[in-house]
């Protein structure tokens, strides 16, 4: 059998609408300092932020490259990666003709910090630095809504504020919450979310304040990013056990850079056991593996690469072709090109479905 | 339908029930014995396994008390009597690597195996049992290999799924060469030491997630056995995960692959794809066998995992994850059947090839 081995010619891929649902523009606490008061902007500058982790500066497992960031992401002109729009046009969004992407900030947004307060200042600061540094400079960019996730009311509370503003595509939060994300001190924030009509995007990554597995730290950092899919099987699971979607049937959830080949099986684990043990939640209604059809959506990257191309597909498949988004990382190092990472048998419908239709439908950014 | 059993097979996976302390007392030492009746200790039931819940034992296998898999005569009449098995490998889960002290925890360890090899392996031939380990301390528990390993009828080490810290690291590695030492593979079985919450999200709040989360579980420990180096360092070492589920396995192989790719220099001595190492090492029982009971969707689950030595045949009696007799799901060609009943749990066990004693 031929199999083709690379994505079909430069030509046709640029004809194609490209979302990208992950793209991380690196925001500065400079440019959140006239969102902070100076009570906050002092504790910043003294304090610093305190991650559930045990390093002041940088993280608890050393990246493979400063800043996880691709080599030859660093800007010209100086600065992080993707702090400047100008080369994130160049190298990025013009290169591959990307027409929107979904903006999702990582540090410093304060995000899971030890200092819940500070959570709250500082995503509120993080909105309006990306409404003034970047949505209002090129259309094409979609901020998402940075809350403070471990307070769920004031999530709440910022979420409606931003309720109604296009500018917004969904609400961002990162993967390892202090609890797990199905618990009732994050309702608020999903009911916010389905009130303004926003999903609910969870990244991987964050420090939980407990250990990555469930036998305590790993030691390496290739198993910290492998951890990254075993926390989001226990995030869906939650989310499901929790009774979440009984009480939110509007509510959408996108599972960002959480990879996807370990869905369909924990569906059918779930469903497995939910047979033996649905006295236990009767809360639940339907089929755990129903639960994930109707309500989560999953972005490409990191793309799983199979040792048989078509268990691919398969898996693409089992989830749902309509529930599959394309995402870039955008600058890390383990970036997905959109011209090469679709696997190329996917039919011509199938690839306008992921590279744009369905995040088109599910952000309506149309 | 076909033929649901597998005359002759190796169960790799059957649990024999302690009723209580109570039950190991004659098998503690004096000290302990006075230690166990004068504090009170009666149970070391895990939370693991809720005694009433319907997965720790199908209804129509628990006895008058409630209790299931009480006697040797009564597992042998399910597993050799009505399914045909030619062994039966008993993983004993009463909850001895849970204790904190490490004295304590070896002094039950002892105990537990005394017990099984003299209430259940003199009573049944076709027995064999896993030497369980205090894994609280590692001499301790190398000393606990060295001990029972003279008796053939113990056949691997067991430890839980879930431990204080990822069975990768090093100062574990004296108990892997025990193991190769002695052709004991290493199974890992689900359940917990409860040292840490059993998700990286913290302690879930139902019992269903508890034991969902055994599957993420197992992942990290086989990311961990792997990175770490033990198979590079101990080529002769078998890995069983047992009762870990086995359809999650091809989508952690092809993230964690790809990651290698991208990562290896962090970890040199890994030295070639983690599916080829999980192939050459690892192998799972069967149940639970966590795909929809349609017969195509299970073909295509055990195709996914691309490689025909790596299931052993298990029922995980009295633990209720099939209903009839439906051992091995629909979907397993006839010789794949044969191939995980007999030739794969030979090939893993090898002393199941001496003879016993």
């Amino acid at each position: 059998m031929n199999i083709e081995v690379r994505a079909r010619d430069h030509g046709q891929n640029t004809r194609l609408d490209i979302v990208d649902c992950d793209f991380h523009p690196k925001l500065t606490i400079e440019q959140m300092r006239p969102f902070l008061s100076n009570q906050w902007w002092n504790y910043i500058q003294t304090y610093g932020n305190r991650s559930r982790h045990g390093y002041s500066k940088g993280y608890a497992y050393p990246k493979m490259t400063p800043q996880a960031a691709r080599r030859d992401a660093w800007p010209p002109g100086g600065g992080l990666p993707a702090s400047d729009l100008d080369f994130v046009k160049q190298q990025h969004l013009d290169f591959y003709g990307i027409s929107a992407a979904i903006m999702n900030p990582l540090s410093p947004t304060g995000q899971g910090d030890m200092n819940v307060e500070l959570s709250v200042a500082m995503a509120t600061a993080a909105n309006e630095a990306q409404l003034a540094n970047w949505t209002g400079r090129d259309p094409r960019l979609k901020s998402s809504v940075v809350v403070p996730y471990e307070d769920g009311v004031a999530s709440a509370a910022e979420v409606r504020k931003r309720a109604g503003n296009k500018d917004f595509a969904q609400v961002f939060m990162l993967s390892r919450t202090g609890e797990a994300a199905g618990r009732k001190r994050y309702w608020p924030i999903y009911e916010a979310a389905v009130e303004a009509g926003l999903p609910v995007g969870i990244h991987a990554f964050g420090y939980s304040g407990w250990p990555m597995t469930s036998s305590g730290y790993p030691s390496f950092y290739i198993e910290e990013m492998t951890e990254h899919a075993t926390s989001a099987q226990v995030m869906v699971t939650s989310m499901i056990m929790e009774g979440i979607f009984e009480r939110l049937p509007e509510l959408k959830v996108v599972l960002i850079e959480c990879g996807f080949g370990w869905l369909p099986a924990l569906g059918w684990r779930l469903d497995k056991q939910w047979k033996r043990l649905k006295d236990e939640v009767p809360h639940l209604k339907m089929a755990p593996s129903e639960y994930i059809k109707k309500h989560f959506w999953v972005t490409t990257q990191p793309m799983e690469e199979t040792e048989n191309p078509d268990h691919l597909i398969e898996v693409m498949n089992w989830i749902g072709m309509d529930r599959i988004m394309f995402s870039s990382d955008y600058p890390h190092w383990d970036f997905d090109d959109p011209f090469v990472s679709l696997p190329p048998t996917l039919t011509d419908e199938q690839r306008r479905k992921i590279y744009s239709g369905n995040a088109r439908a599910l952000y309506r950014l149309d | 339908m076909t033929n649901m059993t597998e005359h002759g097979a190796i169960d790799c996976d059957v649990h024999p029930g302690v009723p209580d302390v109570a039950a190991l007392l004659p098998h503690l030492e004096t000290f302990w014995r006075d230690q166990a009746v004068d504090r009170g200790l009666n149970s070391l039931d895990s939370n693991a396994y809720p005694l009433k819940s319907p997965l720790t034992s199908r209804p129509e296998w628990r006895g008058k008390n409630g209790l299931p898999a009480a006697s040797a005569k009564e597992v042998g009449g399910q597993v050799f009597g009505r399914w045909q098995a030619g062994f039966a490998i008993l993983n004993c889960l009463y909850g001895v690597q849970l204790l904190f002290s490490e004295d304590m925890a070896a002094a039950f360890c002892r105990a537990l195996n005394d017990y099984i090899a003299r209430e259940w392996l003199d009573r049944d031939p076709r027995m064999r049992a896993s030497i369980v380990i205090p894994m609280q301390n590692t001499e301790y528990a190398v000393d606990e290999i060295e001990r029972c390993a003279k008796d053939k009828r113990f056949v691997q080490v067991l430890v839980l799924a879930m431990q204080e810290v990822p069975l990768g690291r090093r100062h574990f590695w004296k108990i892997y060469a025990a193991c190769e030492r002695h052709g004991l593979p290493l199974g890992i079985h689900a359940g917990s030491s409860y040292r840490n919450p059993v998700t990286a999200l913290g302690w879930p709040t139902w019992y269903i997630e508890d034991y969902a989360a055994q599957a993420p579980g197992f992942q990290s420990q086989v990311a961990s056995l792997i990175t770490e180096g033990v198979l590079a360092k101990h080529p002769g070492l078998k890995v069983v995960l047992i009762e870990s589920g086995v359809t999650w396995l091809p989508g952690f192989l092809w993230r964690f692959g790809k990651f290698w790719r991208g990562l290896r220099t962090e970890v040199p001595w890994v030295d070639r794809a983690p599916w080829e190492i999980v192939r050459d090492h690892f192998r799972l029982t069967i149940q639970p066998f966590d795909a929809p009971d349609d017969p195509h969707a299970v073909e295509r689950a055990i195709e996914h995992l691309r490689s025909d030595d790596i299931l052993l045949y298990a029922s995980d009696y009295p633990h209720w994850q099939f209903d009839g007799d439906a051992v091995v799901p629909a979907g397993f060609s006839p010789a794949l059947r044969k191939k995980i009943a007999i030739d794969n749990p030979l090939a893993t066990y090898v002393r199941l090839k001496e003879d016993a004693r």
